[in-house]
């Protein structure tokens, strides 16, 4: 397993390695200045020399390369040069209340999604299946920003009772920080007014970015339950008069569950980047908002910082649901001990 | 002669194939459906300039006079802030999206579908792991987060969107050809082309390719809804189509910021989004089902 996990953490490492060599080369090989756009077109010419031999762009590409990728490796991702500041910094400031808005919404597409796919597998060609079905074909369908609008629309502006945008309300004032994810940081600090009202903000947001995923998942989940109930060991299992419940929790569910978790990596990569349009609908004061930020101001800098962040992101998740995987299912594991 | 044989029955095989599946396709209602909805908005696109109420609103047009109109049936959606019809925008906004994704399907199918040959079939372990590692390099980032990236450091229009959507959008097909070359690489009727001495190209396109062509296919379609999402969402920030072309996600942006109170502007151009991945998928399903039940 270890031997398994440290192979899977040095493809990981050349992965990233590799995305860095692509996104810094696409980024160097643009038309255009780096240097002269950042500063604008008032800057005098001896401050953009100045800039481009601070970015080592005077050099050739493998020389500036190098330069990049040992104070990436320093912990050092450059300036942003929108902002002005080490973009680390603008990181610290803004992935967190990202990353808060990604987990609550795979969260939610896990529970909802699993709900969902045992019941309509139980109930297969019901009315319920059947609205399921209905309704992941339009989550599949539907763009995260055109959902975004929806429950924008129904939830805050024809019902009303649910805040509209950002992360908390503006008379409120954010709990010190400790984790950067709000609501734990209320909880932490005592405040459960602060914590709820942070919850009222995320639901909307992390229902857009949930919905097309529980339609998924569902899917997945039920066409694997339906695969399961008709095999030997669970007609054996009713046969001995164990109660349907408990076929369906105890042993139904486990291997069912394999396929989905499989795709939840690919999940929480399509979280992420929705996020950049989700975040944007509810002007959420985050990471991709950042991102798309930077992107529009053709910040090179930060575009290479945030692609390679969320690269990063991506290989953990990824590392962490096969690993998850090879604990569901005892023949993945016991085929890589085995190999 | 072996190798008219082989190319026969690759071709007659695909004959008999057309017609069957068909008869398949048409047992799924749904997916039915989804072609003649198709059929109509591809329709409607291409001849958008003679069938819309108002073509001349899909370009720079005002008329202030008919700003901010609820759907009437003067307009069917609408009009948005400079009393353009929403409607008349939808169908052309339709060009820019149909265009985009077969624009981007075309660039990069042929070539992840070669290189997926050549590394699934390769006897040079370096070449297949090579180019099997460096779709890895691709797909370790959301493909919209790399479009994203890649439009927004050339510059915002549709030319480098669509660009930036192939750039990402080979590796897929190149992994999908690679698993199905690998499983067949060893397979009789592969060894027995290579031993009547026909040369590799041969072998690849007549007794690999053929058995591609269901996932590739059924893959396309399902693409083709899923490029429109990432097209739509790029305009959606803005680098994408640039007004006053009317791209669809472009609209959904404009209108967003007229919500609640002129709904319109923004619901019926994400309506239509759906509308046109609805029926991509619809299709794919179908071709999803009419190959998987001809394998068996």
């Amino acid at each position: 397993m270890l031997k398994y996990i440290g192979l899977r953490l040095i493809h990981s490492l050349f992965v990233l390695f590799g995305l860095s060599i692509l996104i810094f080369f696409i980024a160097r090989i643009m038309p255009g200045d780096p240097a002269r756009v950042a500063l604008g077109p008032l800057a005098t010419e001896e401050q953009v020399q100045k800039l481009r031999e601070e970015m080592h762009l005077d050099k050739p590409f493998p020389v500036q390369y190098y330069f990049w990728l040992r104070s990436v490796l320093h912990g050092d991702l450059g300036k942003s040069l929108y902002t002005k500041r080490p973009i680390i910094k603008d990181l610290n400031e803004y992935l967190p209340a990202t990353l808060e808005l990604v987990f609550t919404s795979f969260l939610i597409s896990l529970v909802f999604g699993q709900v969902s796919g045992v019941l309509s597998g139980y109930f297969k060609n019901t009315w319920f299946d059947g609205l399921s079905r209905l309704v992941a074909y339009i989550g599949v369908a539907t763009p995260s920003f055109a959902v975004a609008i929806f429950l924008l629309l129904i939830f805050s502006h024809i019902l009303g009772f649910i805040p509209a945008v950002g992360r908390i309300s503006i008379i409120m004032k954010p709990p010190p920080r400790v984790t950067g994810f709000l609501i734990l940081d209320g909880m932490i600090a005592g405040q459960f007014k602060v914590a709820l009202n942070g919850l009222k903000h995320i639901i909307l947001p992390a229902f857009s970015l949930a919905v097309a995923h529980i339609a998924q998942e569902g899917r997945v989940t039920r066409s694997s339950i339906v695969d399961n109930m008709q095999k030997d060991y669970v007609a054996a299992h009713i046969v001995h008069g164990i109660p349907t419940k408990s076929v369906i929790f105890k042993y139904l569910l486990k291997p069912s569950l394999i396929p989905t978790v499989s795709i939840m990596g690919l999940d929480f990569a399509f979280i992420i980047a929705n996020a950049f349009l989700v975040e944007l609908v509810f002007m959420w004061p985050g990471f991709a908002r950042y991102a798309v930020t930077v992107m529009l101001n053709k910040d090179l800098n930060a575009i290479v910082a945030v692609v390679l962040i969320i690269g990063a992101v991506f290989a953990v998740v990824n590392l962490i649901v096969d690993i998850v995987v090879s604990f569901l299912d005892p023949r993945i594991r016991l085929q890589r001990r085995g190999g | 002669m072996p190798k008219n044989e082989i190319a026969a029955s690759a071709f007659t095989a695909k004959r008999i194939n057309i017609s069957k599946g068909w008869y398949k396709f048409s047992r799924n209602p749904l997916s039915v459906l989804g072609l003649t909805v198709l059929i109509i908005i591809v329709l409607a696109a291409v001849l958008a300039p003679y069938i819309t109420p108002y073509p001349e609103h899909a370009g720079p047009y005002t008329n202030f006079r008919e700003s901010s109109l609820p759907p009437s049936l003067k307009h069917f959606f609408g009009t948005d802030t400079v009393g353009r019809d929403v409607f008349s925008r939808v169908i052309f906004g339709y060009r820019f999206s149909l265009l985009l994704a077969a624009v981007v399907i075309t660039l990069s199918v042929p070539p992840g579908i070669l290189l997926g040959l050549v590394a699934g079939y390769t006897r040079r372990k370096w070449l297949e792991v090579g180019i099997m590692r460096i779709t890895d390099i691709f797909l370790a980032v959301p493909p919209l987060v790399l479009a994203l990236a890649v439009t927004a450091m050339l510059s915002p229009k549709l030319l480098n969107q669509m660009m930036a959507i192939s750039l990402m959008w080979w590796p897929w097909y190149c992994r999908l050809v690679y698993s199905v070359t690998s499983s067949l690489r060893h397979e009789y009727f592969v060894h027995d082309a290579e031993l009547t001495g026909v040369g590799r190209g041969f072998i690849l396109t007549r007794a690999i390719l053929p058995n591609c062509v269901g996932p590739i296919l059924t893959k396309i379609t399902l693409d083709m809804g899923f490029v429109i999402i990432l097209g739509a969402s790029l305009s959606f920030i803005g680098l994408g189509v640039q007004p006053p072309k009317p791209g669809l996600g472009t609209m959904v942006a404009d209108g967003a910021k007229r919500l609640p109170a002129e709904w319109w502007m923004a619901v019926f151009p994400a309506l239509a989004i759906m509308l046109v991945i609805l029926s991509f998928n619809l299709i794919g399903d179908g071709l999803r089902d009419m190959f998987a039940v001809e394998e068996i």
